[in-house]
């Protein structure tokens, strides 16, 4: 009986959601664009989350090209090390980790901002004072976390090259001229594009769960604060399963 | 269409036109009926208290008239033009005229005071210039006292000093026509006093009509011209405050009884 009734309310939730992003797209990219609270959005979430993606994209190729050294050595292909952890960090991990990352900073931040918004009424004085809150709130927050998150995977992608780099060096010595021509010659624009592609769903994602949750918090800091946990949750589960079907899309299309 | 915040002293109308008249309304959600056949019409220049216990769907009423929420039926005229089933600019045209106080004053917690009194205006009055928003701003602050406050954090401020700011964001706009959600509930009897005061020495200076609910009976003496009790949902009583504190029935009486103790 449960178990049914469980399955009516993730159904149930889903077309909401689902709901929710169509009104992004047939609502929220009509004008007048609220350029001015796009920007500060972009600041904000872009711009404010690059220390704590940078520094995990660091330890990333760091820790990567330790754990795989031992292995490649068993093999004696040691000196394709770089030419792994670049594919491993470029095509799945830097875009997989950078897209959690971003998940627990941002969705749960905006989950917790509109939630509070909503249950102080202060969505409904925007809408009082004649801004249509769809466009102000979600609309801007969803362009910036889809534009946000392929830049921060791209930045902190180099970063972790670069850490892979100094993890190359722990044991032996590389040049990191040729170290970097290594991987990008390995490297090829069919590897590169459809990982920042994706990562432009990732961000949607995490744009869409956090505003849909936070509009639809109920009263209460504890309502607030399952608005922000529940958005997190979602969207990284959200991020996992985009992550799968894109890499069958890009396989169907024939880019691998 | 205008450009400009109008003053009602530029075209002085009839005093006794209605400007909001609300006929049989009904509004429910889900098998909660808040309303039922609820008509009430306030005159120009007047101040209707609405009177209810909580949970009787006063603040769903005032929201129906500003258009946060649709009534299932019945119809609501805001300045002789219908409301219900507006279009998002049409609402937005209409909102221009009409202030909101939210019973939980839904100030902006991530702006400044200043940036919170110059939302609506930038947003209603897309072609004002700087200094002629600064300037409205610091009238707005003065007249509830607080022009010291302007480049302050909401979370500075204490709920008295709240309840001004968001009075003084309803009124920067100058609406002819004010919706007061308990403007007083939560302060302390001299804040209150001091806010009911600031309430009516507005509404005379901008002649403004309104709708005040209110629970603090205190305020309701001050302020209304005409009291009505929201009961099951339907206006069960409307009259001077003189007429139903006086009244028989016991379910008027009940509501003037706190002021004996
Ligand atoms: N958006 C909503 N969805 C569902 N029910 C609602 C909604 N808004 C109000 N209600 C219900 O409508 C009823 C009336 O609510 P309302 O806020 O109008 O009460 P009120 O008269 O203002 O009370 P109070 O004096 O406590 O503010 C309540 O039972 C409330 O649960
Ligand atoms: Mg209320």
């Amino acid at each position: 009986m449960s178990v049914i009734s469980s399955v009516r309310d993730f159904l149930d939730e889903t077309g909401q959601i689902s709901r929710f992003a169509g009104r992004f797209f047939s609502h929220g990219l009509k004008p007048k664009f609220e350029i001015k609270e796009l920007l500060a959005q972009c600041y904000v979430i872009g711009y404010k989350s690059f220390p704590l993606v940078g520094l995990t994209g660091f330890i990333m190729g760091l820790v990567l090209t330790m754990q795989l050294r031992p292995s490649l050595v068993t093999y004696g292909v040691q000196s394709e090390l770089p030419v792994m952890v670049g594919i491993a960090i470029v095509r799945e991990i830097g875009p997989i980790i950078t897209a959690l990352i971003f998940a627990g900073k941002i969705a749960s931040s905006i989950g917790a901002e509109l939630g509070s918004m909503k249950v102080t009424e202060q969505i409904d004085s925007m809408e009082v004072s004649g801004t249509n809150p769809f466009k102000y709130l979600v609309a801007t927050r969803v362009i910036a976390t889809s534009l946000m998150l392929p830049l921060l995977t791209l930045l902190a992608d180099a970063i972790a090259l670069f850490g892979a780099y100094i993890g190359v060096n722990i044991k032996s010595v590389t040049n990191i001229k040729f170290f970097f021509i290594q991987v990008f010659e390995s490297l090829s624009y069919s590897d590169i594009i459809p990982a920042v592609i994706k990562t432009v769903f990732f961000g949607f994602a995490v744009g869409i769960i956090g505003c849909y949750k936070g509009f639809n918090s109920t009263k209460g800091t504890q309502g607030v604060g399952r608005s922000a946990n529940s958005a997190v949750v979602l969207s990284s589960v959200l991020i996992f399963v985009l992550d799968l079907l894109t890499v069958q899309l890009t396989n169907l299309l024939g880019f691998n | 269409m205008e450009t400009k915040p109008k003053t009602n002293e530029e075209n002085e109308p009839a005093k006794s036109e209605s400007v909001i008249v609300m006929k049989n309304l009904y509004k429910a959600f889900g098998d909660n009926q808040i309303l039922e056949d609820f008509s009430l019409s306030v005159q120009r220049e007047e101040s209707v208290v609405v009177l209810g216990k909580s949970g009787a769907g006063k603040s769903v009423l005032i929201k129906c008239i500003i258009g946060l929420l649709t009534p299932d039926k019945g119809s609501i005229e805001v300045l002789g033009k219908e409301v219900t089933g507006l279009d998002e600019d049409g609402l937005a045209e209409a909102r221009k005229k009409i202030g909101f106080l939210f019973q939980a004053n839904a100030i902006y917690d991530s702006m400044t005071v200043r940036e919170n009194l110059e939302f609506p205006l930038r947003r209603h009055w897309t072609d004002l210039d700087e200094p002629k928003v600064l300037k409205m701003v610091e009238e707005a602050l003065e007249n509830v006292g607080l022009a010291h406050t302007m480049d302050m954090m909401p979370a500075e401020l204490s709920g008295g000093m709240l309840k001004r700011v968001a009075l003084a964001r309803t009124l920067i706009l100058k609406p002819e026509i004010i919706l007061y959600d308990e403007p007083t509930t939560g302060l302390d009897p001299i804040t209150s006093k001091e806010i009911d005061q600031l309430i009516l020495t507005l509404q005379k200076k901008l002649k403004t009509s309104s709708i005040v609910i209110s629970h603090d009976m205190s305020c309701v003496k001050t302020i209304a011209d005409r009291v009505v009790i929201l009961l099951d949902g339907k206006c069960y009583a409307d009259g001077t405050y003189e007429e139903l504190e006086s009244s028989e029935d016991p379910k008027i009486n009940q509501f003037f009884q706190s002021l004996l103790v």
